[in-house]
């Protein structure tokens, strides 16, 4: 146990970074990369066109910062925890006075170059925030009531700021990151129990309270061929894009589905229903089993990684990469109502690549520095 | 240090514990996902694509090529011609006020025009065709081609359409077609199934009774449509089959000759074979052009001709109900002379008047025509001589013969809907429609063809058709049939007792048209090449009032609609007779100054192209 004290504070060579490197997760990570570039080219008609091209640089750009990330010391991340948790709060906090306002919801802020959605970071940033705060946390204090509530404030003030926007999918995914971290650190399954209940027995009076566009969602969700051209339009094309394809797929570039624009928003949300069309059930598992190898890989990094906030954060981290991955697929199979979510990575859009390569080069980071102590 | 460890320990502890309990979570939700996407892609595929298939294949009807009519000499009597069209599917266009608006600028609407074609649109469901315009000019169909980037939705068509190159000669023959309306789609079967907005189809006719074989089937193209329904790639191109082209017995000059001598009359004439029953000319006047009808007829144009007090809607060949007047003579005297009623010197003394059971009957001449024999009866159409003859036959015998050639009863049987019976009374008849008990004069006047007789022009072709084939029954025909191979049993079965009793008839009617003092003497022609045999008729419309027998006015001086039927059946040529014609001017007078010499035209025209007519037969018979 004391052997590993005479490398608390060494700093580590370039070389044996790069030594420590999971080069699996890597490679799985470009594979993904790639393709998602095969299909970002099939959304565009088997063309290079905008599409393509702007997920290639932002592929190219923030795989690169995964990479410098990961050779930044996990301290660092530590330290920054509540930094970048307060820095993104603000940003929110920006967007909600200061937003672009898009189909009728403000989410992206305009920083000139590039227009960001800091709620997507926020579904990183507050696992890492979360996992600061257990760290040193006995677990005796974890169940404590003033815990508790701090952590829900952190959970909930954010939500609340996305829910504004409106955004009920990301305010969702980031509770959903943020109670991944709250059930690693240890707090009773009581309050989990409890807390499902409750909200099943809430759920009625919730959905009094959800905007028209919502409850119609949830309502197609539950009977899709009660209107088959407005609301219902898009889980039916999707599922006949995904039935359709067979197991084999259609091939490449062959999709009718998504080619004759029968698919809604296939760059973003439903990439995966043109993927699965093209390449059928078989190339839908083969995408299944590079992200199980992802998540695998993110939990075994947390689990050889000597410090509790490194695992509390890839645990997390790999819950939450699970939940965006199911939540999107269960949708596009039309298992769960549509809620605006993209699939990490595959999906087209700048902020959620960028907070999921974070999130990559963290975990990234705490492979590198795997034997690192934090005081 | 230790006591810190120690946590640590539970920390790790605690986590790991919950890390499995999320492992096996996720175990379960994959196996989840997964089972998901076989069911929709292994178990459901084939639902789901044909479900794929049915998104991006949609399949356009187009009208089926309407078959032709040609006359006996392959003339096209009703074709086809390429109009250019413009369909909107208002479903398709995404701004459709844009669009109308648009198009209204470009087609130059007028305002009328323009809100017929809204409200159009109103009553079409949305993924339905809405025809903007039906039969533009080349120009403004090039125009909005050139325009099309612009009009999203919009669908220039060529579109193949009826056409009657004859205008109004083969109206009441062919009928027209025009847009299928509900009831036509529910009545037919084929309609139904061929149905494409803007379909056309018979309405009345030839073109309704042959529908079915006419219509023909779709061209049928299948495209690949996004999601838009923007056609993105024609797939497959299935060629429809053009209907029927059917040929009828018609020579298009006889027709025309006839619609210009029944020009500015209203009228029938009908000229036929007499050996094959081939109808040669039937008309009907005053017509109208069947052309105006094929895209809907205007509001303006159908109240001419719904008001037009000639009634070209009527059909008067088959439709028309006339007296026959003296052209039933021949049957008369034939009647009597089969009956043994009467034989050829039988002699009745004519003084212009009769008076039988104490009511006076007229002859048309009032000095009377002395002592008249059959012959010269028939020449001169002594009416008195036919009062005897009928009183002493009965109308139960003449009704039996007169039906025996035709009259009284439908000659095409059911190939048009609109033909009338006509009727011949009997004292049957009259106990059973009138309910009253038949009276002596009406015999009497039954014998010139007056009271409750009533023919139809088609079948007094026939009659005289089988008097001057010898007394044979023909089956009258229109179209050339493959059903015609098959001749009834009774085909050229004998009408007559003794066929002396025709040539009698027969001689009469020679008579009548080439003898001095003959009704038709007039109109007769010398060379025997040409020369007929017919009887005159003038049917009257009202009882002649004594006062107005007293004034003897001419036909100019009486009102249109008082004025006399004028009526003549003929045959020819007299030697080797080959046609058979009838004639019926409405009010036209007298039979033997109106009718009588329309005859003499049709009859130069019709032998001179017998010969054509022969060889296209002998070339037929070469093919086979």
């Amino acid at each position: 146990m004391y052997q590993h004290t005479r490398l608390t504070n060494n700093n580590f060579t370039f070389f044996q970074k790069f030594r420590n490197f999971d080069y699996i997760l890597l490679i799985c990570i470009l594979l993904l990369g790639f393709i998602s570039l095969a299909t970002m080219y099939s959304t565009d008609g088997g063309k290079i066109l905008f599409h393509t091209k702007s997920h290639f640089i932002k592929l190219m750009v923030f795989t690169m910062m995964m990479l410098f990330i990961s050779f930044i010391n996990i301290k660092f991340w530590f330290s920054v925890g509540y930094l970048s948790y307060i820095v993104v709060v603000s940003l929110l906090v920006w967007t909600y006075f200061f937003g672009i306002t898009s189909s009728g919801s403000k989410r992206w802020m305009d920083l000139y170059f590039i227009n960001l959605q800091p709620s997507e970071l926020m579904k990183i940033f507050i696992i890492l925030c979360l996992a600061k705060y257990f760290h040193r946390m006995k677990l005796e204090n974890v169940n404590s009531v003033y815990t508790i509530l701090t952590s829900l404030i952190i959970i909930l003030l954010p939500m609340g700021l996305v829910i504004v926007q409106p955004d009920l999918g990301t305010s969702v995914l980031i509770a959903v990151s943020g109670i991944a971290v709250l059930w690693f650190a240890g707090i009773n399954h009581k309050y989990f129990i409890y807390t499902m209940l409750g909200f099943v027995i809430s759920l009625p009076f919730v959905i009094a309270f959800l905007k028209p566009y919502q409850k119609l969602r949830v309502l197609t969700f539950l009977n899709p061929d009660k209107d088959p051209l407005g609301a219902g339009y898009q889980i039916i094309q999707s599922k006949i894009a995904v039935g359709s394809g067979g197991i084999f797929g259609k091939g490449f570039l062959k999709g009718t589905q998504s080619y004759l624009e029968f698919l809604p928003e296939k760059h973003t949300d439903f990439i995966f229903t043109l993927f699965s069309e093209e390449f059928g059930f078989v190339g839908s598992v083969v995408l299944l089993v590079i992200y199980i190898i992802i998540i695998y890989r993110i939990i075994a990094i947390g689990a050889n990684s000597r410090s509790y906030f490194a695992k509390l954060f890839c645990y997390g981290f790999g819950a939450a990469i699970f939940v965006f991955i199911t939540i999107n697929m269960s949708m596009v199979l039309g298992l769960l109502p549509i809620v605006g979510s993209p699939l990490p990575i595959m999906s087209y859009g700048g902020s959620s690549m960028l907070a999921t390569m974070i999130g990559f080069g963290i975990v990234m980071s705490a492979r590198v520095h795997s034997q690192q102590l934090i005081a | 240090m230790i006591n810190s460890s120690s946590d640590n320990v539970k920390k790790l502890n605690s986590i790991n514990r919950r890390m499995f309990i999320t492992g096996s979570l996720k175990f379960f939700i994959m196996v989840g996902i997964v089972s998901r996407l076989f069911f929709l892609q292994v178990k459901e595929n084939k639902k789901y694509l044909t479900l794929s298939d049915k998104n991006r294949i949609r399949e356009w009807k187009l009208a089926p090529v309407r078959g032709e009519f040609q006359d006996y000499f392959g003339n096209v009597i009703a074709g086809n011609f390429e109009a250019y069209q413009l369909h909107v599917i208002p479903e398709q266009v995404e701004n459709f006020k844009y669009v109308i608006y648009r198009l209204k600028d470009l087609l130059e609407l007028s305002d009328s025009e323009f809100k017929k074609v809204l409200k159009k649109k109103k009553e079409i469901k949305p993924w339905e065709t809405l025809i903007v315009s039906n039969n533009l000019s080349w120009d403004k169909f090039s125009k909005i081609n050139n325009h099309l980037y612009d009009l999203n939705g919009v669908k220039p068509v060529i579109s193949i359409s009826r056409n009657y190159p004859f205008n109004e000669n083969f109206t009441h023959i062919i009928g027209y077609v025009s847009q299928a309306n509900e009831q036509d789609i529910e009545n037919t079967e084929l309609i139904k199934k061929n149905f494409v907005p803007g379909l056309k189809v018979g309405k009345i006719g030839l073109e309704k009774s042959f529908e079915e074989k006419l219509i023909g089937t779709n061209d049928i193209e299948r495209y690949e449509v996004n999601a838009y329904g923007r056609r993105i790639s024609q797939l497959e191109f299935q060629k429809g089959k053009k209907g029927q082209t059917l040929k009828l017995t018609v020579d298009t000059e006889i027709q025309k000759l006839a619609n210009e001598l029944l020009k500015d009359k209203a009228g029938s004439i009908c000229v036929m074979d007499i050996f094959t029953g081939e109808v040669i000319a039937m008309h009907s006047s005053p017509s109208f052009d069947p052309n105006l009808f094929v895209f809907g007829i205007s509001q303006d144009n159908w109240q001419i001709i719904r008001n037009d007090p000639m009634k070209p809607l009527l059909n008067k060949t088959l439709q028309g109900r006339y007296s026959p007047g003296s052209t039933l003579k021949p049957i008369v005297a034939l009647s009597a002379l089969e009956n043994g009623i009467i034989n050829t010197n039988f002699t009745v003394r004519c003084t212009g008047k009769t008076e039988l059971y104490d009511q006076t009957y007229h002859c048309w001449k009032k000095e009377g025509h002395g002592y008249v024999s059959l012959r010269n009866a028939m020449k001169m159409s002594c009416d008195t001589y036919f009062y005897e003859i009928a009183r002493k036959l009965g109308v139960d015998k003449l009704s039996e013969t007169a039906k025996k050639f035709g009259l009284g009863k439908k000659v095409f049987d059911n190939l048009f809907e609109i033909e009338k019976d006509g009727l011949i009374p009997n004292t049957q008849w009259k106990k059973n429609a009138l309910g009253k008990g038949w009276l002596l004069g009406e015999t009497i006047i039954t014998g010139i063809g007056q009271g409750y007789i009533q023919t139809t022009p088609i079948q007094l072709c026939l009659m005289t058709a089988q008097i001057a084939n010898g007394g044979y029954k023909i089956y009258p025909k229109i179209v050339i049939d493959d059903k015609d191979k098959i001749k009834p049993s009774d085909y050229y079965t004998p009408l007559y007792k003794n066929s002396r009793n025709i040539k009698i008839i027969q001689d009469a009617m020679f008579g009548s048209t080439n003898e001095v003092m003959g009704t038709s003497y007039r109109s007769r022609i010398d060379n025997p090449k040409y020369q007929f045999a017919g009887k005159t008729g003038t049917a009257q419309v009202k009882k002649i009032t004594e006062r107005e027998r007293e004034l003897d006015l001419k036909t100019s001086e009486i009102p249109y609609e008082q004025r006399d039927h004028a009526l003549y059946i003929a045959y020819g040529p007299y030697v080797n007779p080959r046609y058979a014609l009838s004639i019926v001017v409405e009010h036209g007078g007298n039979g033997s100054t109106t009718a009588a010499p329309m005859a003499k035209k049709l009859f130069k025209l019709i032998i001179d192209r017998h010969e054509m007519r022969q060889s296209i037969n002998e070339k037929k018979y070469l093919e086979i």
